[in-house]
């Protein structure tokens, strides 16, 4: 019998449950790794000689290199540890957040400031609301790219 | 005896420790936010508690992937604020009660919870930002927190997290264990986190005003309803970290007007009600709650 997973028809969301802590788990003590000064140097200072001192897979560490956080969730990392990145780079969590939107860091902290994301239409994969597949990516940044 | 009080609520996002840190709390951004917090910080000097039992979530601090525990509780004499990537916060080290922490860790688990002890950690913004937040800013070196605090760990990290039900029933025994120790103190304990928020995916920054208030309004109205929401309903309608909401549940649960599970006794005074969007990514609640 499979376990019940009620939280995959959430659109634009990944529940960090056990398989995907087992997909991410070199990822993410690699980002727990940068909690120390000198890790967080080391790894500034040679970014790609830095990962590879960690077993994780090669798509992990080119999402790494690329900044691109919701490439780094679908590979098994956690927000809490990602953070640590954003930390490193000096990026607020705001500005993190954010940039999994496709939305500029302007854009994003408007919606933010008129009340946040509407829950309308965002509950369940196949609404129409603007977290759906169909609609990304959100915002200019995203446009740009 | 010692006693529980009264409950403090209150949700702790990273930004809200460093606006404080970094003399910003007088922006426009940011003053109406500690404007909600001004009757909280007189209170806590009115109602100063012996100890603080504060239940919170280690955000990938102390606890890695290498060890995961649902409960956690800290009994230790004293806890360094942790450096989380952007340096540690510049606020006093935090002290502990490592006799009552150990008393409520044998009364608990005997009670069927099966805690983790923990007699070192460091703590992060989970646990600093709702002390800041109730004692205003303070010198890292010449002041000192109000009175000891027994950090209590939650897992919301790793899915699944406690249901809301074992948390509101946790709450219960915590209160027993309390009541069961002999000196005569006075005991605050804190809900932390939360509310509305997600941090992650095309739906980052999702925001749910109704279902936050509708939310607060059971838990403090009718406690027990509020424990059975099922986690999806707080994924769906709260954010993927709206969840957190569930430690709330530990500290409503260990209020007096709780009896055998029930709503049996008084209902708790509302002191202070408070609600703000946003702070950084996240619907800000607040909530002080004293035994009738």
């Amino acid at each position: 019998m499979s376990l019940e997973k009620p939280y995959l028809d959430v659109p634009g969301t990944i529940i960090f449950d056990a398989e995907q802590s087992r997909k991410g788990f070199w990822l993410n003590q690699f980002c727990m790794s940068l909690m120390k000064a000198e890790n967080r140097e080391k790894f500034k200072a040679d970014e790609r000689a830095y990962l590879d001192q960690w077993p994780m897979t090669e798509e992990q560490k080119q999402a790494v290199l690329a900044r691109d956080l919701n490439w780094c969730m679908r590979t098994g990392g956690n927000i809490y540890f990602l953070a640590k990145i954003g930390a490193t780079d000096g990026k607020s969590f705001q500005q993190m957040a954010g940039s999994m939107t496709g939305m500029t860091e302007e854009e994003y902290r408007n919606m933010m400031i008129n009340g946040g994301r509407s829950v309308e239409g965002n509950r369940h994969l196949g609404e129409d609301g603007d977290a759906q597949p169909h609609r990304q990516p959100q915002g200019a940044a995203g446009k740009k790219a | 005896m010692a006693k529980i009080t009264a409950s403090v609520f209150t949700s702790h996002v990273p930004a809200i420790g460093a606006a404080m840190d970094l003399g910003k709390t007088q922006e426009d951004y940011w003053k109406p936010l500690f404007a909600g917090y001004d009757y909280s910080k007189q209170w806590m000097k009115d109602n100063k508690p012996d100890v603080i039992f504060l239940v919170y979530n280690d955000h990938a601090t102390a606890f890695s992937l290498e060890m995961i525990p649902t409960f956690a509780i800290g009994t230790a004499a004293e806890f360094t604020p942790a450096d989380e990537g952007w340096g540690p916060r510049p606020v006093p080290k935090v002290i502990g009660h490592p006799d009552l922490a150990s008393h409520i860790a044998q009364s608990v688990i005997q009670q069927d919870f099966d805690l983790t002890i923990v007699n070192k950690m460091d703590v992060d913004h989970g646990l600093t930002v709702p002390l800041s937040l109730m004692c205003g800013e303070l010198d890292p070196k010449k002041d000192a927190w109000p009175c000891p605090v027994i950090p209590f760990a939650v897992n919301v990290v790793q899915y699944p997290v406690p249901s809301g039900k074992r948390c509101f029933m946790l709450g219960q025994a915590i209160r027993k264990a309390v009541e069961s120790y002999d000196d005569k103190l006075n005991v605050h304990i804190w809900g932390t986190g939360g509310m509305s928020h997600q941090l992650q995916g095309a739906r980052a920054g999702l925001i749910n005003r109704e279902w936050d208030n509708a939310w607060l309004d059971q838990m403090i109205a009718d406690p027990v309803g509020c424990a059975n929401t099922p986690h999806i309903d707080y994924v769906r309608e709260a954010g993927s970290e709206g969840i957190e909401l569930v430690m709330w549940l530990i500290a409503r649960g260990a209020m007096s007007d709780i009896v055998d599970g029930k709503v049996q006794g008084p209902a708790p005074v509302v002191k202070h009600r408070f609600y703000h969007v946003p702070a950084s990514n996240t619907a800000v609640g607040h909530l002080i709650l004293e035994n009738a």
